[in-house]
């Protein structure tokens, strides 16, 4: 789920108030280029990797990391997407509604899957993403990509091709669109 | 309380920053109703969210494993007080498709059959810390009785009497809405026993309000006593009414309400308002047969009508595990307020 959304609903509700912009879309660009060549080199090639973005922003840097890894090696990855709302282990505290369904394309037994995301924050939707896969198949292996690693980490989770480490406070947020990636503060409203 | 929405730019950030509305719906109040009694107490937008959530759903059903772990922890109880099997059944498979616990209570094999009142059983049931209790009973309103007698539970309208079917009239949108890619502007006839049918009731409150024209065809016998403040035209002859709809909806002939001659036989309703094999033929084609169940094969439809193509009837059914899968998960889970 962007993280935008999150930060914005209730109970968490507020204004986003943009202060820094971290990323222009050129670094964004670049960024995803160099994660596409890592992505090929360190699966050898792009035999049975299936790209899959989290709803919702991981979906557009998923179908972006699939176009420059088909640039470069020639192969268009099989792209999927997952909301991982029925997963999550905060349910009941927060309101959690999906925000579009999931479309996984493949069978996932044998294939090496690289999760797509945003932005890594606690690593709460990660976990909830990797109970999802297992209902799909038995994957050779689970890898994530995220074009933000803002820390805080809750969960022994760590990505395997990041875009930007990005130093933050727990009270920021970070957005991620087509415009770059801003840091900025939530008001109280 | 939605989240507001500021387009506060800091200098050198670009529009795209600005912030877009972020939740649709508000967060529960604390206390606040949440129950599926009525489709009345649904508007557009909250029938939109539902069939949105069931597209989720149905998704969820065609997984190799068909089971996500939204609702651990929660219990759902079925307290059916008339006979049901595809509602009883949909509703614990959608439960247990979520992981929820499923409870069922049968009035024959309970202590109802030594005189206990309604009251008392549901307060039992709610002092053993279930979650929420799936409705059905022959009087109309009994599930509004039991949503004010609950602390805690949500109360979902399995059917009450000639009242109202609510999740029958959200599975039946969302089957007009696949296979026909909307509500608004179709024709939908709804054709039989309408004075006793509660999904004649919570169909024309969805349809209409979805922006569907309803069509009632009945012999007056069979129409309600009166249908002052009806969205509906009302038509006596299915003839003159089939080549101009999109869908049409047949309803089961109830006669275990029927306590007086209402009809002069089977046969005479089945020649002046039965889908039978030639009257179909009047149909455009695409429009669908559509029926609640469970089908009296030779009377409101022929059997070969029935098994058609365009008879969606098996889907339906189909839909209606991922429709109360929806309804659950926005009552038990979700954490938003749908206003009901």
């Amino acid at each position: 789920m962007a993280e935008r959304e999150r930060a914005l609903a209730p109970p968490y509700g507020g204004l986003f108030v943009p202060r820094t912009k971290v990323m222009d879309p050129d670094d964004v660009k670049r960024a995803i280029w160099r994660m596409a060549h890592e992505i090929i080199e360190r699966n050898h090639g792009t035999d049975r990797v299936v790209l899959i973005g989290l709803q919702t922003g991981g979906v557009p840097i998923g179908g972006r990391l699939a176009e420059a890894v088909d640039s470069v090696s020639g192969v268009m990855v099989p792209i999927g997407s997952l909301d991982v709302a029925f997963y999550r282990d905060d349910i009941g505290l927060r309101p959690v509604l999906p925000e579009a369904a999931t479309h996984i394309p493949v069978d996932l037994t044998g294939k090496t899957v690289v999760l797509v995301d945003d932005v890594l924050f606690t690593g709460r939707t990660v976990r909830a993403a990797l109970n999802a896969l297992s209902d799909y198949g038995r994957a050779r292996a689970v890898q994530l990509a995220v074009m933000v690693d803002r820390g805080h980490r809750e969960l022994p989770i760590r990505p395997d091709y990041v875009g930007k480490n990005l130093p933050t406070r727990r009270d920021e947020m970070v957005d991620v669109s087509e415009e770059g990636v801003v840091l900025g503060d939530v008001m109280p409203r | 309380m939605t989240a507001t929405v500021s387009a506060t730019a800091a200098p050198g950030v670009g529009p795209a920053a600005a912030v877009r509305p972020a939740a649709r719906l508000s967060t529960a109040k604390p206390g606040g109703r949440r129950h599926l009694l009525s489709i009345a107490d649904l508007d557009r937008e909250g029938i939109e969210e539902i069939l949105r959530l069931t597209d989720m759903f149905v998704e969820v059903s065609e997984r190799p494993i068909p089971r996500v772990p939204a609702l651990r922890g929660k219990t759902v109880v079925s307290l059916f007080f008339e006979d049901s099997t595809r509602t009883r059944l949909s509703f614990e498979m959608a439960a247990k498709r979520l992981s929820a616990d499923t409870m069922s209570f049968s009035v024959s094999t309970s202590a109802v059959k030594k005189g206990e009142s309604l009251r008392d059983t549901v307060e039992t049931i709610e002092a053993m810390g279930i979650d929420a209790i799936v409705v059905r009973h022959s009087a109309a309103g009994v599930p509004w009785q039991i949503a004010n007698w609950t602390e805690g539970a949500a109360v979902i309208n399995g059917g009450d009497g000639w009242h109202e079917h609510p999740t029958q009239a959200l599975l039946d949108c969302y089957t007009i809405r696949q296979q026909r890619g909307r509500l608004d502007g179709q024709r939908i006839a709804i054709v039989g026993d309408i004075r006793h049918s509660r999904v004649a009731r919570s169909d024309v409150l969805a349809f209409t309000a979805l922006g569907a024209s309803v069509t009632l065809v009945a012999p007056p016998t069979l129409l309600p006593p009166t249908l002052a403040g009806w969205p509906v035209e009302v038509s006596h002859r299915l003839d003159e009414v089939l080549p101009s709809c999109d869908v049409v909806y047949l309803l089961r002939l109830q006669r275990e309400r029927m306590q007086e001659a209402l009809l002069p036989s089977l046969r005479e309703y089945t020649a002046t308002y039965g889908l039978t094999r030639q009257r179909a033929r009047l149909l455009v084609p695409g429009a669908l047969i559509m029926h609640p169940g469970p089908v009296n094969r030779g009377v409101e439809i022929a059997a070969e009508v029935a098994d058609q193509p365009n008879s969606v009837i098996t889907r339906q059914v189909r839909n209606g595990v991922a429709v109360r899968m929806a309804v659950l998960y926005l009552l038990l889970g979700s954490g938003v307020d749908l206003g009901v």
